[in-house]
């Protein structure tokens, strides 16, 4: 097991090198010009390069990466150009707001998904089980600002329920954390079903069948657990996911995370932020795969770690 | 054949084909269905204080800020949000299937370096990826079109290579080379064609993200820009105004939604139907 992590944890690092790479290289190449953003619209040319020299946007792009890559190792991600600030500071100050939407759209997502899949697997193949499944399929295939404008429209605007916007009691929470869940919660009762239905068919089900247990019991202690464990283990792959949708959800909803930091970067072309943001997201999905990794085999025995 | 009469006896998944296949009818024919020309400010277009108009008998789905009539402009809209999904769906399949392919049968170095690059891919958030290119590059068609494409290759890549890698294995292929066959030949007459089934899935699935990728890119400002409309574009115009009038976002939310929902059914029959890694079961 360490030296399964260990392996793990060199791939992760190999990995998170390449990322850093080739984002580094993108926003580069790309035609936008930090140095004339930050310099303003009405800046003369000379100005441009002396903001470019300050920035050491000058020096040859294997030396700023080198410098870059130096600082990173030792747990420093820049200046951001604009604000001032230590990107790690305006990350650290971001996270929690995030991790609070991410928590309450997982809980979301399992809480429909789990539902909706296993009771679409109890009554397989009735109009039921097909209309939750193409419920759920809608769910997948409404774009995210639909989700979240809709919601905000009917339960804030119109019904009065939530408030529109804003950040820091309960009822903030409810609205863009459905909105971030929706779309996995309609993986998740796909998932389900066929999860529940694929235990549905064990011998050990029929048994507890002919023992005359009563059909709760059956569902809640022999079905539900074999069924849906496997699927709470994959959560952590979702979290990575997530890093994308907050930028969508979070300008919607006003909602002072890392998606809105994120979103407000790229337009002001804010390189070590947009860097940093990018090399939180390849952890989270990284870490996100190794815990399920991780957590696979400590659900199901079967399973063996390679 | 047998496909389309699987297809056939899947009443959920005809709809869908029947929807999907309606809004490619309706973007290619918007000249001839739009009532007015889609940049076109109609006079009368707006209320006296400069509001938007709700839909009525003249405007069907109302007019958007500038007064200009929303059907309209969600008719040439399809045209763009159908063709950037399609073309960056083709261009992702595409790629996606050559990688896929000739990681999985050549090997070696090669392989790893395609695979490898591949899995550097993937451990990009897809929509962060794309948002940053899409905003830092010239805005255009074209550049809405690749990043879309490039971001969805990956996956593409990774389902192509297992089963050219499980497929290259087989006996049939050994057999095939003991015979004397050439690389070529094994290639474009075996494996390919036991390829094309999962080809034709992914293919069709893809469309739904590829449409929704754009409705995404375009909703945040950084897909296809103004004047010309898309579906996403038209909510990022109106999505300040939504509270008053509502149907600048759900009309255009909701067209995307059912294309990407009617693509989904039809994709998802032809997975039941084709896909080789799901034989069998159910």
């Amino acid at each position: 097991m360490p030296a399964y992590i260990a392996r793990r944890l060199v791939q992760v690092a190999l990995i998170l090198l390449g990322v850093a790479a080739i984002t580094y290289c993108l926003l580069y190449m790309l035609p936008a010009d930090p140095a004339r953003m930050v310099a303003g619209r009405s800046a003369t040319k000379d100005q441009v390069e002396l903001v470019r020299m300050q920035l050491g946007l000058d020096r040859p792009i294997w030396e700023q990466f080198a410098g870059y890559l130096w600082k990173l190792v030792q747990g420093d991600l820049g200046r951001s150009y604009l604000q001032r600030t230590q990107v790690t500071d305006l990350l650290a100050a971001r996270l929690p707001a995030s991790l609070l939407l991410m928590v309450g759209g997982i809980f979301c997502e399992l809480a429909i998904g789990l539902t909706l899949g296993t009771i679409a697997a109890l009554r397989r193949n009735s109009v039921l089980d097909q209309g939750l499944m193409i419920a759920a399929l809608m769910f997948i295939s409404t774009p995210q600002y639909v989700v979240s404008l809709s919601l905000i429209y009917i339960f804030a605007y119109w019904l009065g329920w939530f408030p529109i916007g804003g950040y820091g009691e309960f009822k903030h929470l409810v609205l863009p954390a459905i909105a971030l869940g929706l779309l996995g919660g309609g993986w998740y009762a796909r998932v389900t079903r066929s999860s529940v239905i694929e235990v549905l068919r064990q011998d050990f089900i029929r048994t507890a069948r002919a023992k005359g247990l009563d059909r709760w019991r059956i569902v809640s202690v022999h079905i539900l657990p074999n069924a849906v464990l496997p699927i709470i283990a994959m959560v952590g792959i979702d979290i990575g996911y997530f890093m994308g949708s907050i930028v969508v959800v979070e300008s919607v909803f006003g909602w002072p995370g890392i998606g809105q930091l994120t979103w407000q970067a790229i337009q002001q072309i804010d390189i070590p932020i947009i860097m940093g943001v990018t090399l939180l997201s390849a952890c989270a999905i990284i870490l996100g795969n190794l815990l399920a990794d991780l957590v696979a085999p400590l659900i199901d025995p079967r399973i063996k770690l390679r | 054949m047998s496909v389309w009469r699987g297809l056939m006896r899947r009443p959920v998944a005809m709809v869908g084909l029947v929807v999907a296949v309606a809004f490619v009818v309706l973007a290619l024919a918007a000249p001839l269905l739009a009532p007015y020309a889609p940049q076109e400010m109609v006079p009368g277009g707006m209320t006296a204080d400069g509001s938007p108009l709700p839909p009525s008998e003249q405007f069907w789905f109302g007019t958007d800020v500038l007064g200009r009539d929303l059907l309209s402009r969600m008719l040439y809209g399809a045209r763009t949000s159908l063709l950037v999904g399609l073309v960056a769906n083709g261009l992702a399949l595409m790629a996606g299937t050559l990688i896929g392919l000739t990681a999985g049968f050549v090997r070696g170095v090669v392989g790893s370096v395609l695979m490898r690059s591949t899995d550097l891919m993937m451990a990009f958030p897809a929509l962060i990826l794309a948002i940053v290119i899409a905003a830092l590059t010239e805005p255009s068609l074209k550049n809405v079109i690749l990043v879309i494409a490039l971001v969805n290759t990956g996956p593409v890549a990774r389902v192509i290579y297992a089963e050219t890698t499980s497929l290259a294995e087989r006996e049939f292929i050994a057999a095939e080379r003991a015979l004397g066959a050439g690389t070529a030949r094994i290639l474009f007459r075996h494996i390919l064609p036991h390829l094309l089934p999962l080809v034709i899935v992914w293919g069709t699935l893809g469309i739904s993200t590829t449409v929704l990728f754009e409705a995404i890119l375009s909703f945040l400002g950084v897909g296809v820009r103004p004047p010309d409309p898309s579906w996403g574009n038209i909510v990022f115009d109106g999505q300040s105004y939504f509270q008053t009038a509502p149907w600048l976002v759900f009309f255009p939310g909701f067209a995307v939604a059912l294309v990407a929902l009617s693509v989904n059914l039809v994709g998802d029959a032809l997975r039941d139907l084709l896909d080789p890694t799901l034989r069998g079961r159910h």
